[in-house]
């Protein structure tokens, strides 16, 4: 997060950007995908553009609220000082805590955590500039989904949620080259039809599903539609 | 132009973020709704991973990355801890860039 927060800070100083643009945007937008559509965005002249794809990217975080609004807490100041921290990352790494009891902790802890290590590597990568380098030599662009599907793997292990992530990532896929930016992310929200397929009782055993599970999520979408059809999970 | 560019972006963002939380109570959800609401969020935490594994902007994403996410994607179905999937995945990926793979 930090070696992220440092590139996004150093990419927004190569662009000629003010010096507090990165920091106002790493401390009041807070959501890293983003900030680097809208960095480049600003530097090409285009603030209304920017805002608007910013705001589609983000509009994942109505969905995730109401995911997650149970475990923020109840009173108005969690709610309030709550809501900000929320990033894919916070939901999930709260929604992979087993625990119940326990996820309110992760939530809070993951949040501060992100934000400190995000506005820590802002500021590194504004001093560093451009030192920092690309995110891709470090292979830091192979971490980020890594890390998801890392997190989202308990919840795969369950069949209904399962179909309906691999529908949901295979649609997010297919929309990525026709539709702007946020889009396609926000389509993956078709996936729940998939629970209202008739389904097949017994015979596919757990690992062989978990197996196409990790091929269909990762695999060139080339592939997945070639081998069987896409919105097929099972 | 530009400082009003980020508060409007931030505070839409915001917005966003605190409506799921607030919207929460004040819907009436029934108990299968309730329930797709976590799956909701693992298939946009999904699509996500997989259109940032495979995609880049609108083209497909080279050989380096997806083979990298696809080390770490196995790595978490045998269990391996966060670090080590996270790690695999990064080392792979630069690992072949190194070598000249796209």
């Amino acid at each position: 997060m930090i070696a992220v927060g440092a590139s996004f800070g150093a990419i927004a100083i190569s662009y000629g950007l003010p010096v507090w643009v990165p920091f106002l945007m790493s401390t009041v937008v807070f959501a890293g995908g983003a900030q680097f559509l809208a960095v480049g965005l600003l530097a090409a002249g285009n603030p209304i553009a920017a805002v608007l794809a910013g705001l589609l990217l983000n509009a994942r975080h109505l969905p995730f609220g109401l995911a997650v609004a149970g475990i923020v807490g109840t009173r108005w100041r969690d709610r309030l000082v709550g809501s900000h921290l929320m990033t894919d990352e916070v939901v999930a790494f709260t929604l992979a805590e087993p625990d119940p009891a326990r996820r309110r902790r992760t939530y809070w802890l993951i949040g501060c955590t992100l934000f400190t290590s995000w506005n820590l590597g802002t500021t590194l990568g504004v001093l560093l500039g451009g030192a920092v380098g690309e995110p891709e030599v470090l292979g830091l662009d192979a971490a980020f989904p890594a890390g998801l599907i890392a997190l989202i793997m308990p919840s795969l292990r369950d069949g209904p949620t399962r179909r309906v992530a691999i529908a949901g990532a295979a649609i997010a896929v297919l929309l990525t080259p026709v539709l702007p930016a946020g889009l396609p992310v926000l389509g993956a929200l078709l996936g729940l039809f998939a629970l209202y397929r008739p389904r097949r009782r017994g015979g596919a055993d757990q690992d062989g599903s978990a197996v196409e599970a990790v091929e269909a999520v990762e695999s060139p979408p080339r592939r997945v539609g070639a081998d069987r059809p896409t919105e097929e999970p099972c | 132009m530009l400082i009003a560019a980020i508060l409007v972006l931030a505070a839409g963002t915001y917005a966003m973020r605190l409506g799921g939380v607030v919207l929460r109570d004040r819907l009436e959800l029934s108990a299968p709704l309730q329930a797709a609401l976590p799956m909701a969020a693992t298939a946009l935490l999904a699509a996500l991973a997989a259109t940032a594994a495979l995609m880049a902007g609108a083209d497909l994403a080279g050989v380096a990355r997806p083979t990298g996410v696809l080390v770490g994607g196995l790595l978490a179905w045998r269990r391996a801890p966060f670090v080590v999937v996270v790690v695999a995945a990064a080392a792979t990926a630069a690992l072949l860039r190194l070598a000249g793979v796209p």
